[in-house]
């Protein structure tokens, strides 16, 4: 009240329409290069129709989590403890899916991911406590939930489960192909057969993304411009948002911002819920420790999307990739040095003419080093390979985080009626 | 008489939480159709002869010490509104390093066991600075960048650990470094225990019981009594203040990184140099996350953290008893959990309170009016 702090409150954030070619040309970009890479390593799973098939499976997962923490933080509050609420959707879809199938797996999933976000909603929203201390309690928290459910549940049952893992999921969703392209004649798996370059490429990509694919990978990937429909078409979006942006504002317009709050973390928590339930379904069976961080990748991965869910679409495709590659091939992540090598060149030669030389100096020195070791290393030690997508992410992040914008009372305690 | 007070509300709300905890966890027990009672009975059975009591008290100090360096390591970042998540990693990274330098060469247990505390600080400093490093430079935020840390740490320990600096032969079953030298091991305090009348416990109590008493005097005095203490805080209460004030925000983001990182370094080393001698597969883990709850118990204060890791050791020593009592021993688990939680709302609860009364009190002085205060103990939380 007394403090003139009061800051204009931030336009809500408008679309880029300038940068929608943009993006395809990067993508255009991308693709050449794996496909050059690709020829001039000869490691056909860079673009083989089984890595974007994996990659479209791992990703998915990452991608769930990551558009839980879009909700919550476009919202104002930070979720580090999507990782804790993904653990307590893997637990869900387990114990719903070996006795109810798949759909009950994902509706439980759901349902459990919800009830973290709901813990979080009261510790950070009702509570006032800090987000990040809310979020790191609720990882510990869920871990040692999801156990001793499985203690009481499975344990000396003959259920077939056990004190780590649920019994199997009873019976597959069922999956979809592309007619003609993907399925039946599978016209693109021919095309990719032949190894032109580029053509065989892009079916490779394009079969590994149409075929063979569950309806709830597809229900999931939908929830993607479904939530942007959600946040930027809908009333209901942008009060959402105007609670993230600016909360004092916001109510003063009679937007009921811990409400608000409180809905962003129920579909953020089920969201990461429903994320860990696609990651049961790869494995067919709940199993202790199956998120290995994905929550937090996801979380990466929203930054890394600079809060959008396009951006953040990007994202979990990456790490999904980089996922999906070294579980496809060890050796062609490889290839992957080569790839950066040509990237930083590409850097170099930018950064050169704006005239920045030590910038360029350094990407010309890394340039050189991956070239040299994809000359000479012929496999990557697995542990290396583990590390790729989280490796890549600091990377990313330290070269684009400055470009980065998050909602602007993102982390920040409200309390109606209190001045910030 | 508001001194009292606030001391008063200050203990009170943990005191409220822990019981608030305790009341969630009997209800969790009496859900699964167990008896409450029999879990607390569980909990405090040290067992009926001095000796077992003694073993008791080992094993609930020797699982404190740990839990302790890594409370205080997560509190220097706290201090000043830095978390670093990290700390898992950088304890993994430096206990696999200093085991190994530890095994390297060989030289007079006092310096022997120095060099390996050197390496273990060093090698969490840089780890932890690299963080810190990104986020002045780059803006990265430090809770991403030591999350992804912590995964690059740990795949580089496991490749040293299963590469070349595996001294198990190949093929055989436990993964773990060579074992450290008689130089490199500090004797347990069983001896002392015994000088001072005490039955001796089976386990040996760690020796590193003293460092670490040592490095707590040590953070609390840097904290409280010096002007580096004075800068960590005051920049994270109100970093332009502290920037006004002649302090470099930037440098002092470098600094407590660096701390906590070398501050995370020791964890391992009482397990390291006073009961495994060697870093492997089975080395224990999860201990930076542990800290992140102890330093939320013990609010950032050295004795407070003291207690937190006491209160961790004493519920995780009764894992095992429960097990047998037929109650899941994750509720130990579901406990500390409940138990954080519970201490960082009663925590928020008990400051609004202070908050309100000294607005009541202050109504008359007009200058008095806490607006800043309230940003400043979000921070400090």
């Amino acid at each position: 009240m007394t403090l003139a702090l009061e800051k204009p409150a931030p336009a809500p954030t408008a679309k880029t329409r300038t940068g929608r070619g943009r993006i395809w040309l990067i993508l255009a970009v991308i693709f050449v290069l794996l496909a050059v890479v690709r020829a001039v390593a000869s490691q056909p799973a860079l673009t083989s129709s089984s890595t974007f098939s994996a990659m479209l499976i791992l990703a998915v997962p990452i991608g769930m989590a990551a558009l839980g923490g879009l909700f919550a933080e476009r919202a104002g509050v930070v979720n580090i403890g999507l990782e804790g609420m993904m653990i307590l959707g893997t637990w869900g879809a387990g114990w719903a899916g070996y006795q109810w199938g798949p759909f009950a797996a994902v509706i439980a999933a759901a349902i459990f991911g919800a009830l973290g976000g709901l813990l979080h909603a009261v510790a950070t929203v009702t509570f006032g406590v800090d987000h990040i201390v809310s979020g790191v309690a609720i990882n510990i928290l869920a871990e040692g939930i999801a156990r001793f459910l499985s203690e009481v549940v499975y344990a000396g049952g003959d259920s077939g489960g056990g004190v780590t893992q649920s019994p199997p999921i009873k019976g597959d969703a069922p999956t979809l192909s592309l007619p003609l392209l993907s399925s039946g004649p599978d016209l693109l798996g021919d095309l990719e057969s032949t190894r032109w370059f580029l053509l065989s490429d892009a079916a490779g990509i394009l079969r590994g993304l149409t075929s063979g694919l569950s309806v709830i990978v597809i229900f999931a990937l939908l929830l993607i411009p479904f939530s942007w429909w959600l946040l930027w078409r809908t009333a209901f979006g942008l009060r959402l948002r105007a609670c993230g942006e600016n909360p004092w504002a916001a109510d003063s317009l009679g937007v009921p911002v811990y409400r608000m709050k409180y809905f962003a973390l129920l579909i953020s928590g089920s969201l990461a819920g429903i994320g860990g339930a696609l990651l049961v379904f790869v494995a067919n069976i709940y199993r202790e420790g199956q998120t290995g961080g994905r929550g937090f990748i996801g979380l990466a991965a929203m930054i890394f999307g600079n809060w959008r869910p396009g951006g953040l679409a990007a994202g979990a495709g990456l790490f999904g990739y980089a996922d999906a590659l070294q579980l496809r091939s060890q050796a062609a992540v490889t290839g992957l040095l080569l790839l950066v090598a040509i990237v930083l060149v590409g850097v170099t030669v930018w950064q050169t003419r704006k005239g920045k030389l030590v910038q360029a100096g350094i990407a010309a020195v890394f340039a050189v080093g991956l070239f040299l070791l994809w000359l000479t290393v012929d496999q990557l030690p697995s542990e290396f390979v583990f590390f790729t997508p989280h490796l890549t992410t600091l990377l990313v992040l330290s070269l684009a985080s400055q470009r980065l914008r998050m909602p602007a009372a993102d982390g920040l305690r409200y309390r109606r009626g209190e001045d910030k | 008489m508001n001194v009292v007070r606030r001391v008063g509300l200050a203990l009170l709300a943990p005191a409220i939480a822990l019981v608030v905890a305790a009341i969630i966890s009997a209800f969790v027990i009496l859900a699964i159709g167990e008896d409450p009672l029999v879990a607390l009975r569980e909990l405090v059975n040290f067992g009926d002869n001095s000796a077992s009591q003694m073993q008791a008290v080992a094993v609930i100090l020797n699982r404190a010490i740990p839990l302790f360096l890594a409370g205080l390591a997560v509190s220097i970042g706290f201090r000043m509104g830095l978390f670093n998540i990290g700390v898992e990693g950088q304890y993994r990274l430096a206990t696999i390093m200093a085991a190994w330098v530890g095994t390297a060469v060989v030289l007079p247990r006092p310096v022997q066991l120095l060099l390996i505390i050197v390496v273990a600080m060093a090698v969490g400093a840089i780890w932890a600075g690299i963080a810190g490093i990104l986020k002045v430079t780059r803006g990265v935020s430090e809770v991403i960048s030591t999350i992804m840390l912590n995964f690059i740490a740990i795949g580089l320990a496991s490749y040293l650990l299963t590469g070349p600096f595996r001294g198990t032969p190949e093929g055989s079953l436990t993964v773990a470094t060579e074992d450290l030298p008689e130089s490199g091991r500090l004797p347990g305090l069983n001896g002392v225990m015994a000088s001072l009348g005490l039955a001796e416990p089976r386990s040996e109590l760690y020796g590193f019981l003293i460092p670490a008493i040592v490095v707590g005097v040590l953070v609390a005095i840097l904290v409280k009594r010096t002007r580096f203490g004075f800068d960590l805080k005051a920049s994270g209460l109100n970093p332009t203040a502290a920037t006004a004030s002649g302090v470099n925000a930037r440098a002092m983001v470098v600094k407590a990184m660096l701390l906590s990182g070398a501050l995370a370094g020791l964890i391992g080393l009482p397990d390291l140099v006073g009961d495994t001698y060697h870093y492997g597969t089975e080395f224990t883990s999860g201990l930076g996350f542990l800290g992140i709850a102890v330093a939320l118990l013990g609010r950032n204060n050295p004795l407070g953290i003291a207690f937190g890791a006491l209160l961790f050791g004493f519920l995780d020593r009764a894992a095992l008893s429960l097990q047998f009592a037929g109650i899941p021993s994750q509720v130990v688990t579901i406990i500390q959990g409940t138990i954080v939680l519970a201490v960082v709302i009663a925590n928020e609860v008990a400051r609004r309170i202070a908050i309100r009364q000294a607005e009541r009190t202050g109504a008359n002085l007009p200058t008095a009016r806490p607006v800043a205060g309230e940003q400043q103990a979000t921070v400090a939380q």
